[in-house]
């Protein structure tokens, strides 16, 4: 039991979820479910609404309609003290990292537990220095954030997202822009740490080879919209259009190559 | 024509949620500030390196200032034959003037960029985004204490103004010209009143403090989120915080010694 929530339950809930800006829908009706202990992935092509999933669920974002529930909590709900007081059991990985420029590795990572606890420094050393080293980084504790690799940024920006020891970590485009060796680093870090914390883990990604590789559950997200979704094996077999045009990277299909436009004849004038 | 319209309207009420939004983060720097006193290592932090950056650029603008007062201040007075009141035209100038307004042009430029830079990188590093993910407000962590050191930080970076362009009128006009040193000081104790021009260029400095910090601060946390927003934005803070100083100068001057 953690805060009440058994671990049968789902941590985290998106109920027929709704969002756009004034006429643009980005998010038509999403459902999706993160259980504790799995991590899910969240594939889909760019601008199809997957970090604005992760906002709507950090509540940066109000849904239009439908809910968030995370811990049972509807999000949107919340108060301002109600949402800081949710987000700290929330650990977030953005896409390069944001570490804080000013601060080196050490404080970065010691951030959160100062900003949120009155434990003693030392307590807090220690504890920096355990999270530090569960990502491999132990030693470069006094690197200013300049100094890091992209890899290595994103392995410190991991450690100060479970500083808290949040029940749910987000992953933003985890994998993207990685070297081969940094990210299988990457990837082996978010199932190990995954299995070892018992926590719920949302990778958003593109990339789908390695999303697959440590994922559960995965949900195929289209213009909105869930369009498929399943373990990793299921969707591999899948033989739905939207599924098929993404794994296997078709130029054409659901997803056309052309943007919406009037034909090209009219546009050159050759039509009569 | 009814476009035409309709577009100017649109402005003005943008330009109107544009101030609305502004007075609203002014007064939540101004309350976070107070707050920020909580944590004096971060203000202190702050002084630091705002005071730190600007003090060389101050102090050798004082004294050059310094010496160009000297030097048109005894040509001026030598017509009247008064060149024994050098110390007082010097010391009035400066506090009352020179030191509060070219110090805030000049702490608009290299502090209040670097305000804006360092703010807008942050934004569009995520790093802002990232705080409040953390649960921590990033106005109450980052902008807050920045606010209140550039506060405090100002008034003293002019007063140090003052006191070094003192220095370069009393080089060119005693050591140089060989205007008499007890008339320079004397006249400069006896005409300076501690109200009247001290009181009244510490009120001006602060004010100006106000303003470079609540601009800089307000343009960097407001900017686009890119490499381009983010050089427009440092840009627009010298450009809106000078103007605001010099706009500001004239009211308060107006204000202030009207009456004597």
């Amino acid at each position: 039991m953690r805060n009440g929530v058994s671990l049968a339950e789902d941590l985290l809930e998106l109920d027929q979820v709704r969002f756009g800006y004034r006429e643009r829908l980005i998010l038509d009706g999403v459902s999706l479910r993160f259980p504790l202990g799995k991590v899910v992935a969240l594939i889909g092509g760019s601008g199809s609404g997957k970090t604005t999933i992760l906002r709507l669920i950090g509540g940066m974002l109000r849904p239009r309609d439908g809910h968030v529930r995370f811990e049972g909590q509807d999000v949107a709900a919340l108060d301002r003290e109600g949402l800081y007081a949710m987000r700290r059991r929330m650990g977030m990985l953005y896409q390069f990292g944001a570490l804080f420029t000013d601060l080196d590795v050490f404080d970065n990572v010691a951030f959160p537990l100062r900003e949120h606890t009155r434990l003693p420094e030392p307590l807090i050393r220690d504890l920096v220095l355990l999270k530090l080293n569960a990502v491999g980084l132990r030693g470069a504790a006094r690197f200013r954030t300049a100094q890091l690799s992209g890899g290595m940024a994103r392995r410190v920006a991991l450690a100060r997202a479970i500083a808290l020891d949040p029940p749910l970590i987000m992953y933003d485009e985890p994998f993207a822009g990685l070297d081969p060796v940094s990210l299988a680093t990457v990837a082996a870090l978010i199932r190990n740490l995954n299995d070892a914390l018992k926590v719920a883990s949302i990778v958003v990604s593109h990339d789908i080879k390695d999303a697959f590789k440590i994922a559960d559950y995965v949900y195929l997200l289209a213009s909105g919209k869930i369009v498929a979704q399943g373990t990793p094996a299921q969707m591999g077999d899948s033989t739905d259009p939207n599924v098929r045009q993404f794994l296997d990277g078709d130029i054409d299909g659901p997803v056309s190559f052309h943007y919406e436009a009037t034909p090209l004849a009219d546009d050159l004038g050759l039509r009569r | 024509m009814m476009r035409m319209l309709s577009a100017s309207w649109h402005w003005l009420i943008d330009r109107l949620v544009d101030v609305g939004r502004g007075a609203r983060f002014f007064l939540r720097l101004c309350w976070l500030g107070v707050a920020s006193l909580r944590r004096p290592r971060l203000v202190v932090d702050q002084i630091y390196f705002i005071g730190n950056f600007s003090l060389s650029i101050i102090l050798v603008s004082g004294l050059l200032i310094g010496f160009v007062l000297g030097l048109q201040g005894y040509y001026t007075l030598r017509r009247y034959g008064s060149e024994e009141a050098l110390g007082l035209l010097v010391a009035l100038s400066l506090v009352r003037e020179l030191g509060p307004v070219v110090t805030a042009l000049l702490f608009a430029g290299r502090a209040g960029t670097s305000l804006t830079a360092e703010v807008g990188l942050m934004k569009a590093g995520e790093q802002i985004d990232a705080m409040e993910m953390m649960a921590v407000d990033p106005v109450a962590r980052v902008l807050a204490p920045r606010f209140l050191a550039a506060l405090i930080a100002m008034p003293l970076l002019a007063a140090l103004f003052s006191a070094m362009g003192v220095l370069g009128g009393y080089l060119v006009g005693v050591e140089m010209i060989g205007v008499d040193a007890g008339a320079f000081w004397s006249q400069m104790q006896g005409g300076v009143d501690w109200i009247d021009d001290i009181g009244n260029g510490v009120v001006k400095s602060v004010v100006f403090g106000f303003t470079v910090a609540f601009v800089a601060l307000f343009v960097g946390y407001e900017a686009e989120p890119t490499p381009e927003g983010v050089a427009r934005a440092t840009t627009t803070t010298v450009v809106v915080a000078s103007l605001a100083i010099l706009g500001l100068d004239f009211i308060l001057t107006a204000l202030m010694f009207s009456s004597t």
